[in-house]
């Protein structure tokens, strides 16, 4: 039998003892176990470096549900606006039914996600304005009825416009309006009011810029159906996607460390792309398309905001997870 | 009806989990944690909502028998110092999770504990994000959301929590919450009189948690065991929140208000 690795292992491990008696600790590499450095628990390191916040635990349909909802908040806005203000009644029409879709749609992801989904009701069991997912709730059922209520009573007014139809047809597009502002942003208050550092550093922001998200979603949504030829979308698309670009480049600006998981690993790509697809690239379509080019680019614009919207939603949903995940945060080491 | 608390004491636990374990026959918890996670004896690791007392194990040991110049340590330095901690939910003064709660599932109960009525919770895990402790959880299994009850039932028949009734070395003290501040301060100074000085309290009432009804005294800096030194409500964001949404909102409709005006 030759000599194999064995006995060079043995003179290796001896001149480490050596060392070590030398030195009280060993310089050199040669062995590492498997994992080292060891976790521990210090006031560096924390609990063995285990995290101390709990990650949030909604599914794939909660960020589905942010885009959603942010859409069809803003499109609830745009739908009375479209009518009292531009007198395009047909936009009007489209916009009002992608809300109620959009609600309706919210309603079903909020209740999919729910771990006890037939106790869906208990959320209009109290009403709490400190907590915003109680104020969501009740700004969600209060959008949805009254934009149901005003598909409601425009179907009407096709075959008797009495006063009574056109009180009610009023009234829900003035509520409709009125609950669309929050329900268009409102998901940035839920996920910034909580513990999770990533989010509540940014809760100055954070609304402002779901709504923005939102509203990009909507127009484009709207000129996808066939009105790439408005004017009003393409100006609220360009206010949403400038604002959009403001928020990257000022997030992109803030180096601390907080929002580290908007940056950098899985969930900083999904935000940045996010940002990218909803700031600059539709600023500059939009822009273009305004100094005479064609249909062509909005609808590229819109194709890129709606995807940047999604991304934006699922980009701040997984750096919520990273974010929970460092116990350095909590602990401010 | 008064107003009660924990006094976990960690300088006097003995990393047994009698507490763990009598919690989880009391209350009736899914078996979780036999396996071992390697992080000295824990096997639990952090509370959850199969875990409602959680033994933290700290291993914070020098145990370099000589020193850098090649002499040897004296004895005492070199001794592992291990440290045991009975965590449990902080039953705070003011609470993220309550705060948080949209059906009012989760309440104050008489004896100033937080509880989660199990037959109200639909399982939204709004309350799993609000905790500044990482306590609540939601159980995907079951759906809903649980933690520490502080042994609501077992307080309402005039009897002790199970966990501190387990104890064997009264380390995990219950009592009146008041009654229980002065005996922290008096088992402080005393420990301190012995030459502990590094023991000390924690209670965070200098934050908008407002203090809490399980209150520990460890050694060192309580980071040690995920201790955070500054938990804050997540309320506090409101006001904040909601007037960046009221601007977002307003500039929403004010650019479609100009956007269809100047349309038309």
């Amino acid at each position: 039998m030759s000599q194999p690795a064995i006995p060079i292992e043995e003179e290796r491990l001896v001149e480490i003892r050596r060392e070590a008696e030398r030195l009280g600790q060993v310089q050199g590499g040669g062995v590492r176990p498997a994992g080292a450095p060891f976790p521990q628990a210090s006031p560096e390191t924390g609990y063995y470096g285990l995290p101390l916040l709990k990650e949030p635990q909604w599914n794939w349909a909660i960020p589905l549900y942010f885009f959603v909802g942010g859409a069809a908040g803003s499109s609830g806005v745009i739908a009375t606006m479209a009518e009292w203000a531009g007198g395009n009644r047909e936009l009007a029409r489209q916009a009002r039914l992608l809300a109620l879709g959009g609600a309706g749609l919210s309603g079903a992801l909020l209740v999919y996600d729910l771990g006890r989904p037939a106790r869906f009701l208990n959320m209009l069991r109290v009403f709490k304005p400190q907590s915003p997912m109680s104020m969501g709730a009740w700004i969600l059922t209060a959008f949805s009825t009254s934009t149901a209520a005003a598909v409601f009573a425009d179907l009407v007014s096709k075959h008797w416009n009495g006063l009574p139809v056109r009180l009610l047809g009023g009234s829900s597009k003035l509520f409709s309006t009125l609950f669309g502002m929050p329900f268009s942003n409102y998901t940035g208050v839920l996920i910034g009011a909580t513990a999770i550092a990533a989010w509540n550093r940014e809760i100055d922001m954070l609304p402002l810029h779901f709504g923005m998200s939102g509203l990009q979603a909507a127009a484009s949504l709207l000129e996808l159906l066939g009105n790439d030829d408005s004017r009003a979308l393409n100006l609220l698309g360009m206010l949403a996607s400038a604002l959009e670009t403001f928020e990257g480049i000022r997030l992109e600006s803030k180096p601390e460390r907080a929002l580290a998981p908007l940056k950098h690993g899985p969930s900083g790509w999904v935000t940045r792309a996010g940002g990218l697809l909803s700031g600059p690239v539709p600023l500059l379509l939009r822009a273009a398309a305004l100094a005479g080019g064609n249909r062509q680019m909005r609808r590229w614009a819109a194709w890129s905001g709606i995807a940047g919207s999604l991304l934006t939603r699922y980009g701040w949903m997984r750096a919520g997870h990273a974010s929970a995940r460092d116990f350095r945060l909590p602990l401010e080491i | 009806m008064s107003v009660t608390a924990f006094l976990t004491d960690s300088t006097l636990c003995i990393g047994c989990k009698a507490c763990e374990v009598a919690c989880k026959e009391w209350n009736g918890i899914s078996e979780d944690g036999l396996s071992w996670t390697g992080f000295s004896y824990d096997n639990t690791k952090a509370l959850g909502h199969s875990t409602w007392r959680h033994v933290a194990f700290a291993e914070a040991a020098d145990q370099r028998q000589w020193k850098l110049d090649g002499s040897p340590r004296p004895a005492a330095s070199m001794a592992a110092n291990w440290q045991f901690s009975s965590d449990v939910c902080k039953h705070c003064e003011n609470a993220g999770c309550l705060e948080a709660c949209p059906t009012g599932a989760i309440v104050r109960t008489q004896f100033g504990g937080v509880f989660v009525q199990p037959d109200v919770c639909n399982g939204c895990s709004y309350c799993v994000v609000a905790c500044p402790f990482g306590v609540v959880e939601k159980n995907k299994q079951d759906g809903r959301a649980f933690k520490c009850t502080f042994c609501y039932d077992r307080q309402k028949a005039g009897m002790v929590p199970a966990c501190a009734k387990a104890c064997p070395t009264e380390s995990i003290k219950f009592g009146e919450i008041e009654d229980l501040r002065l005996r922290a301060q008096e088992r402080l100074q005393e420990l301190h009189g012995r030459g502990m000085a590094d023991a000390v309290m924690y209670d965070p009432t200098h934050t908008s948690v407002g203090g809490t009804h399980a209150m520990f005294i460890v050694r060192g800096d309580p980071r040690t065991f995920n201790l955070p030194p500054n938990p804050e409500l997540p309320t506090i964001y409101n006001r904040r929140g909601w007037k960046s949404s009221a601007i977002g909102g307003g500039l929403l409709l004010a650019g479609a208000l100009l956007a269809f005006l100047l349309e038309s």
